[in-house]
């Protein structure tokens, strides 16, 4: 099984047209000492009927949202995506086609990536939207490279209540390129002001914060643009989505480029990935940012149409010298945001993030009743918040016990903050009903008896 | 395709007037008609000093990229700013309007590398 | 532009997709947030939930795609793409798992990957493999961080340059740029391989590695790939394979046999994972033995009968995705392996280098064919005839081909054939198809004898012609919002 379809008789026939006895005959350009002379050491061929069940058995292996009620977030969220999105990504049109370097056979592509790209630029309040990168991670890597080159300086300065993946995602980077990273830590839920004012220098390229941060907390990002801009450096600001149809965007406020992880707007979670890198910038930037755009053009009889701009900044044709090295990127995934923004709406967009923000402080303020829990934090959270837990009872623990009832707890922040040791980062989205957190409260309350 | 008789010309397509020890330089007919509708053009600064091959700038078209190659060495003691705004005036005027800068030359005997129109013609045609 | 863009389709007021009220007790946003962090307007669409469904139906039906027809793109395989990978993409085993579950409760999903990884170390004679870069190009850029991170493990920090064919991907230059490498480019010789002598008087101890696709970018096989190998590690330093012509040596050759120290595959080009117009996809690496420490973390690898995932590896390069990578993706591709078994796979070579081979013979009266040998899975023609003779451009036949109903090839690479029309048919094509495609092209190679016009015109039966992109460049439209904003303030 192959999906090829030739008869022996196809296969005949076109051997004689093109001269050779057997299929063998046109390898011969291969050395026979690496030929493989035994067939791949690879499990036997099944039907699409055993495939299937096999891999059911498999996905059965997991605990799946089918399973679980999920308060887990920390860079990948539970999102409720409508059905149209999946109904129109599964649209063989789209699904089975290539990158569209031929406009004139990839217009429904190419104009939904250029909705994408307007759509995005509404969220943030930015210029211009590239068609997508890989991740969260890899835009805000790429973005610090763009950084480094538009000023000529080698240092970037991050927040340390940036992911921490994303944070070493762009230590790989920047590492290999040979270019300096500092992180500005911070002891409270936001980033210290006066400490990014002391750490910018005249190396910094750029600075770069999340908000709401990894703690869930939002941050001065309106200041700490302020002050970046006058080290001379560029701001970065990374963001989620689904804040943006309450929060203001980061394009009111002067922020260089805004980058962040889609999956949030009807994209599956699937053990994080594939994901949609959000990169978007301002105009002065058109230059040198990173991946594929889409413009309208006219052709000869004046009919409008859509096509791939600013070409000379990519690989294929700069080689060497181009603004990145992306060629494949995360299209489907920009079209499925942009079917999920587009079915939403402006008012289904709000109702969600508003329903974000109303029930994590529900379950906020439920957990914090519960003796022995405190909320450490006093900030500004939109829909993820940390809870303390008494010593007794490490996170890892609790989140042992809340998986036996179902449910999938918090992030245990200590695996990636000592100060955070013993707290929890949780996450509750428009998904979860009243009863899903009266339910989450109940386990806790429980568990905190249990193990005191 | 026109090749002024008057003109130096390179192999990376760039053509070069001497006036006394200053030297101007563009592209030429052909190198714009390679590239179609210019779109972009990137100079140096004034006071530059160059040396003789050395990038100087870059053309671009929709589907392009070009560097531009100095002719020769000396400094750049004027470019044509305005032009970066008008790329066009490259493709309708290679030789006149749309000239890129002036090169105080340092090294004279670097203008006998140069090709004459005749010999351009012919690497062209090739 | 037939049709109208979701904000102009958008009624104030009109209301999509809507939740039920929030259930549980509300507060004003402005104590919650704070008044100085809520945003003014969204300029979001407003499109009631069939209209939405309307408008992306209607924007698919004006793209083509592998469902629609040939789509014979060099360089991309586009092959067939297995609706059962679909539905098995689908399980919400798979797609319903968080990355940051307890290992304990995503053990199939470690399970697949690891056995994965297995199969396609395997299919590459190599050591070990990672599925964690997004694409190709984030596969290239993953193996030369390890390249960079071995010479300087030994103490071999001189190494700066990378040399890459001249006919290479673009890809190739731009990922060993980002990765603080300098790139020197070495020539092809006139049989469409690479310069070994060329190559060797390149080599020094400055040199980290060279990058080769094999089969190459012109369709062929590199025939001394066993003595470039060779003298790349005399001198000190390491072999990179693009795959991405991998379709064409399944199950026949691999290259760890050949001597590569690492490669990446294109899960999406030869393991039948959907493009979905230019993304998501895969770019596994596999590398030998001295380059596996320097794998991506987290790796993961089986204790018992437990998978787990392993951040404790010193000498890795460190993280280079968010997360474990697209698992999605690595999900479509296993499938498809499983279905196929070690037979299927190399029938696949078999099958799509008896197509390109057929295609070339019948090609080769009509245009230039600029090496004449066998090819692998594609071949590369060129128009430079029709060029001389008519004026008749490589573009013009592409978009000539339209008019006939197909996909035209990859135009203008390789960058060393001028005039170049590669064409990849891939093996899920019948006779049938290609005879129609072939004679299509015959037929144009005739037009463009007779009325040229009606190539550089073309194409003719699409709902757009050729757009001016200059003009495109110049008054630059990338966002609906910004240009239409601007357009009301003049």
């Amino acid at each position: 099984m192959s999906f090829a379809p030739h008869t022996e008789q196809d296969i005949r026939s076109m051997l004689a047209t093109i001269g050779v006895e057997q299929v063998e005959d046109l390898f011969k350009d291969i050395p026979e000492d690496i030929r493989l002379t035994h067939p791949l050491n690879v499990p036997e061929a099944l039907d699409e009927l055993s495939v299937r069940r096999h891999m059911l058995e498999l996905s059965k292996k997991n605990l799946s949202l089918d399973n679980l009620v999920c308060f887990l977030g920390a860079g990948i969220y539970d999102h409720f995506s409508p059905s149209v999105v999946d109904a129109m990504v599964s649209r063989g049109e789209f699904l089975t086609a290539y990158t569209p370097y031929q406009p004139e056979l990839s217009q429904g592509m190419l104009q939904a990536l250029y909705e994408y790209q307007s759509l995005i630029c509404g969220l943030t309040g930015m210029d211009m939207s590239n068609a997508s990168m890989y991740d969260g991670s890899t835009a805000m890597a790429e973005a610090a490279l763009t950084a480094i080159a538009a000023t000529g300086r080698h240092t970037v300065l991050v927040s340390s209540l940036v992911h921490p993946n994303y944070r070493h995602v762009m230590r790989t980077y920047l590492n290999s390129a040979g270019y300096n990273l500092l992180e500005v830590s911070s002891s409270s839920g936001v980033t210290d002001l006066d400490e990014i004012e002391n750490q910018l220098n005249q190396d910094c390229a750029c600075f770069i914060v999340q908000s709401p941060n990894f703690l869930g907390q939002l941050e001065y990002t309106q200041q700490a643009t302020e002050l970046a801009h006058k080290k001379g450096a560029l701001m970065i600001v990374v963001v989620d989505p689904i804040s943006l149809a309450l929060l203001k965007p980061p394009g009111e406020y002067a922020v260089d480029f805004v980058v962040g992880e889609g999956q949030s707007l009807g994209i599956s979670m699937s053990l994080g990935g594939p994901l949609l890198g959000i990169f978007a910038c301002k105009m002065e930037h058109q230059r040198r940012f990173p991946g594929r755009i889409v413009g309208v053009a006219q052709d000869n009889n004046g009919r409008l149409g859509y096509t791939m701009t600013l070409r000379t900044r990519e690989q294929d044709i700069r080689r060497e010298k181009a603004t990145s090295n992306i060629c494949t990127n995360e299209s489907l995934l920009a079209v499925a945001a942009a079917v999920y923004m587009t079915a939403m709406g402006k008012h289904g967009l709000r109702q969600v993030a508003e329903s974000c923000v109303q029930k994590s402080h529900y379950a906020a303020e439920r957990l914090s009743e519960l003796p022995g829990v405190k909320l450490p934090l006093k900030g500004r959270y939109f829909k993820e918040f940390v809870i303390r837990l008494p010593e007794y009872i490490p996170p890892q623990r609790l989140n042992e016990i809340l998986i036996h009832d179902g449910i999938l707890g918090g992030y245990d922040l200590g695996r990636s903050y000592l100060e955070w040791k013993g707290c929890m980062l949780l996450c509750v989205t428009e998904k979860r009903s009243k009863t899903d957190i009266d339910n989450l409260v109940a386990s806790v309350k429980m568990a905190l008896e249990n193990e005191r | 395709m026109s090749i002024p008789e008057n003109l130096k010309y390179t192999n990376s397509h760039e053509w070069l007037q001497i006036d006394g020890d200053v030297a101007t330089i563009g592209i030429t007919d052909h190198a714009q008609a390679e590239l179609g509708d210019i779109v972009y053009l990137e100079l140096p600064e004034a006071g530059r000093v160059l040396q003789k091959e050395e990038v100087f700038g870059t053309v671009e078209s929709v589907k392009a990229v070009s560097e531009l190659y100095s002719p020769v060495s000396g400094e750049v003691i004027e470019t044509n700013a305005p032009l970066c705004d008008a790329t066009e005036t490259i493709n309708k005027d290679p030789y006149n309007t749309a000239w890129l800068l002036k090169v105080k030359v340092s090294k004279p005997d670097e203008l006998n590398d140069l090709m004459d129109a005749k010999a351009y013609s012919k690497l062209i045609e090739e | 532009m037939k049709e109208k863009t979701v904000f102009e389709l958008s009624v104030a007021g009109r209301k999509g997709v809507t939740l039920s009220d929030c259930d549980v007790p509300s507060k004003p946003l402005e104590d919650l947030l704070g008044e100085e962090n809520l945003r003014d307007s969204l300029p979001m669409p407003e499109l009631s939930e069939m209209d939405t469904v309307r408008h992306f139906t209607a924007l698919s039906r004006n793209n083509y795609s592998i469902d629609n027809g040939f789509y014979p793109l060099g360089s991309c395989t586009m092959k067939y793409n297995p609706k059962m990978n679909e539905a098995i993409a689908k399980m919400p085993g798979f797609a319903g798992l968080h990355p940051l579950q307890f290992e304990e409760t995503i053990q199939g999903a470690l399970e697949l990957i690891e056995h994965l990884e297995r199969i396609l170390t395997e299919i590459a004679g190599m050591y070990a493999c990672s599925v964690q870069p997004a694409a190709g190009a984030h596969g290239e850029l993953l193996g030369l961080m390890m390249i960079h991170a071995y010479h300087k493990s030994r103490g071999d920090d001189q190494r700066e340059w990378v040399l890459i064919p001249d006919s290479a991907h673009g890809t190739n230059p731009a990922s060993a740029a980002r990765c603080g490498f300098k790139v020197k480019s070495v020539p092809t010789n006139s049989e469409g391989l690479t310069d070994v002598q060329a190559l060797k008087r390149m080599l020094n101890d400055t040199v980290a590695a060279f990058m080769l696709t094999n089969p190459n970018t012109t369709g062929l096989f590199e025939k001394d790939i066993c003595t470039i190998c060779d003298v790349v590690h005399q001198s000190g330093g390491l072999v990179y394979c693009d795959g991405a012509n991998m379709n064409a040596l399944l199950g026949i050759a691999r290259p760890g046999d050949m001597g590569f120290d690492v490669m990446h595959f294109n899960l999406h080009k030869t393991f039948s994972t959907p493009h979905g117009g230019g993304g998501p996809g895969c770019g596994a690496v596999a590398v030998t033995k001295k380059l596996e420490p320097f794998l991506p973390t987290p790796r993961i690898e089986r204790a018992r009968d437990q998978y787990r995932l392993n951040y404790d590896r010193p000498q890795s390069i460190g993280r280079i995705h968010s997360f474990y990578g697209a698992f999605l993706v690595a999900v479509r591709a296993y499938a498809y392996i499983r279905n196929l078994g070690a037979d299927g796979l190399r029938q696949v070579a078999e099958m799509a280098v008896l197509n390109a081979n057929y295609i070339r013979s019948k090609m080769k009266d009509a245009y230039e064919i600029p090496h004449d040998r066998f090819c692998m899975h594609e071949v590369v023609l060129s128009a430079s005839h029709q060029k001389k003779t008519c004026g008749v451009r490589a573009l013009d036949i592409s978009k000539r081909l339209m008019d006939y109903g197909y996909h035209p090839p990859t135009n203008y690479f390789p960058l060393i054939i001028p005039e170049a029309l590669m064409i990849e048919p891939t093996e899920t094509e019948n006779k049938e198809t290609l005879d129609a495609f072939c004679d299509a092209m015959l037929s144009i190679a005739k037009e463009a004898d007779e009325n040229p016009d009606i190539l550089i015109s073309a194409p003719h039966n699409t709902d757009i012609g050729r757009l001016n992109e200059t003009v495109a460049l110049k008054q630059l439209n990338v966002n609906w919002l910004t240009h239409h904003k601007e357009k009301k303030d003049a």
